[in-house]
């Protein structure tokens, strides 16, 4: 089952005409900033490609990135190609639990060692392994022993990128991303909280048409992730022309005006959102009327605060700044002092000569 | 993962900032402290004129060339009102830098677009290349010229070009740009208790203090 071509059949299946699966293709090309002139390329291989084994591990999560994945409109062409992959372990979706789920894991990873693709989701708590565990197997263990047999590993979601939320001051549990543990293996990061669906299923279609796409210097595919929201932002000529929303409910808010003021993370955050969109292309967060958070680059929840702007320092400044008023105080009053005893000091040292004194000790 | 962009980024907003804000704020008042306290001798004669109106006279108006100068020396002076004015107008109209100001002190005003902002920058570096031009070429300026001189222009120009260059995305990591922008001007702040840039501040002391010397021989300052 797992190594039969199934997109075609799934089409029929679903109602999807060749024509739109052939429009699916093309802007999928178009989103992976391919040529035109690859889309038959993508779409005989989605076609002709056999189904590969996909284990997903949940770690320290929310369900957020899954919800997410699941949640794109049912029946999209996303949707069939999520289907186009044979999920063989997901411990939110699949109906098997216990030892026979961890059994299901095992058998897949027995039958197609060295070829499957392994998706994460969640950090990996390192300080203490029995922080987060799944059957009674640590998150860490679980990750090494199925990352071993993978073919390439897809990190999907900040947390699983970056460390995410557990990652973020103080770490209570040591939560590290997947690339801090696993050396050895191709990882592709698709950082969001949660991704964009259509980015999490476009990264698994160029694994399936063309292998690993290209990756920025973050690890994440730099079809989705090479501009920033801020340059591709609809609502970016009011921050050109400097008109912004001061609040959340003022006229600037109402006119749709720059989000910068109230704290958009846009001008230093990568990602598709602002011309992929969100809910089939319906809308993004700062279309609703909310600032970036900045979720798809690391440590984004210790940028200073989300409602805080850019250009505003992250620290308590105001502390340093009165202890510099009261320190400057009294370092400036205090050299002045001394300085001003100098002074009265060399007046009364100085000696009287007249021209009879010069003349005797010349 | 680490992002370095983004861990010198916050660095910048974060520690790098508190310590530049203590170094500029306890630097400007040490030295404003220093002078005003240590004082002038008193002067026992009585004065001709009137010193204090001279002195606050004067305040204002050594910001006007006197007739003649601009003509005498056109790159001085003319140079000097374009950077002061274009580097004014960028850093208190551009509206990222209000922003700054709201958070700090709770007051705000207008913002200027994109176009106003970006041509005054461009304005006070291309005035700072020819202050940093005359100085090299003049012979009397050049022999006058030390390395605090050209210090202070290029970190008063630091700012200018790092901060069009990150709004604009010209080069490098975007979020880089904005670290090394804020970075620019943190070693402006450390720097200006320490250098000329002082007189930023010490100016109104010291026109004053030459005013009222005007003020008491009775002379028109």
């Amino acid at each position: 089952m797992a190594n039969t071509p199934m997109l075609a059949e799934m089409m029929k299946t679903h109602g999807i005409s060749r024509r739109a699966f052939m429009k699916y293709c093309a802007s999928l090309t178009s989103l992976m900033a391919l040529s035109p002139a690859l889309a038959p390329r993508v779409a005989e291989a989605l076609e002709n490609a056999p189904r590969p084994s996909v284990i997903w591990l949940s770690f320290q999560e929310c369900t957020g990135c899954t919800e997410a994945i699941t949640r794109s409109h049912a029946p999209t062409i996303e949707d069939l190609i999520f289907n186009a992959v044979s999920l063989d372990y997901h411990h939110t979706l699949q109906a098997a639990s216990g030892h026979a789920a961890e059994e299901a894991r095992e058998h897949a990873m027995k039958q197609h060692y060295g070829k499957y693709i392994l998706i994460v989701d969640g950090s990996i708590p390192i300080k203490d392994p029995g922080y987060s565990c799944i059957a009674g197997i640590s998150n860490l263990d679980m990750l090494k022993e199925t990352a071993a047999g993978a073919a390439a590993i897809v990190s999907v979601g900040t947390c699983a990128a970056y460390g995410g939320v557990g990652h973020a001051d103080p770490n209570p549990t040591g939560a590290v991303a997947v690339s801090e543990i696993i050396k050895d293996k191709p990882i592709i990061n698709v950082p969001g909280c949660p991704p964009i669906p259509v980015v999490m299923t476009g990264v698994l279609a160029h694994f399936l048409s063309f292998g690993i796409p290209e990756l920025d210097e973050l690890g994440r595919p730099k079809a989705f992730y090479g501009n920033s929201i801020h340059d591709r932002c609809y609502r970016r000529p009011f921050y050109d022309k400097g008109q912004f929303a001061e609040g959340f409910d003022d006229e600037g808010a109402r006119e749709g005006w720059c989000l910068y003021k109230l704290g958009c993370k846009g001008p230093t955050t990568k990602s598709a959102c602002a011309t992929v969109k969100w809910n089939n292309g319906v809308s993004f967060p700062i279309e609703a009327g909310h600032p970036c958070l900045g979720c798809t680059e690391p440590d984004f929840w210790d940028n200073g605060g989300f409602y805080k702007p850019l250009s505003v320092p992250a620290g308590d400044y105001r502390d340093a700044g009165l202890a510099a008023v009261a320190g400057g105080a009294a370092l400036g009053a205090a050299s002045a002092l001394l300085a001003k005893a100098g002074k009265t000091k060399a007046a009364q040292a100085h000696e009287t000569v007249d021209a009879h004194d010069l003349e005797k000790s010349s | 993962m680490n992002s370095p962009a983004f861990d010198l980024l916050m660095w910048a907003r974060g520690p790098a900032f508190d310590i530049a804000l203590t170094i500029f704020i306890g630097g400007i008042i040490i030295r404003v402290l220093e002078i005003v306290i240590l004082g002038r001798k008193k002067d026992m004669a009585a004065p001709k004129g009137n010193p204090v109106a001279q002195g606050f006279k004067t305040i204002f108006s050594r910001s006007i060339p006197r007739e003649g100068l601009v003509k005498f020396a056109p790159i001085t002076y003319l140079g000097g009102y374009i950077f002061h004015l274009g580097f004014f107008v960028a850093f208190l109209f551009f509206a990222p830098h209000i922003a700054l100001f709201t958070d700090a002190f709770g007051i705000k005003w207008p913002d200027a677009g994109r176009v106003i902002i970006e041509s005054a920058t461009a304005l006070a570096v291309i005035a700072l290349l020819a202050l940093i031009y005359s100085r090299m070429t003049d012979p009397v300026r050049k022999a006058l010229t030390t390395f605090d001189d050209y210090l202070v222009l290029i970190l008063s120009g630091l700012p200018l070009i790092t901060g069009y260059v990150a709004v604009n995305k010209l080069f490098g990591d975007g979020q880089m740009m904005i670290a090394i922008h804020i970075l620019s001007v943190e070693a402006l702040m450390i720097a200006f208790p320490f250098t000329k840039l002082m007189h930023a501040v010490t100016f109104v002391m010291s026109r004053y203090y030459n005013g009222t010397i005007q003020g008491r021989k009775g002379a028109e300052s």
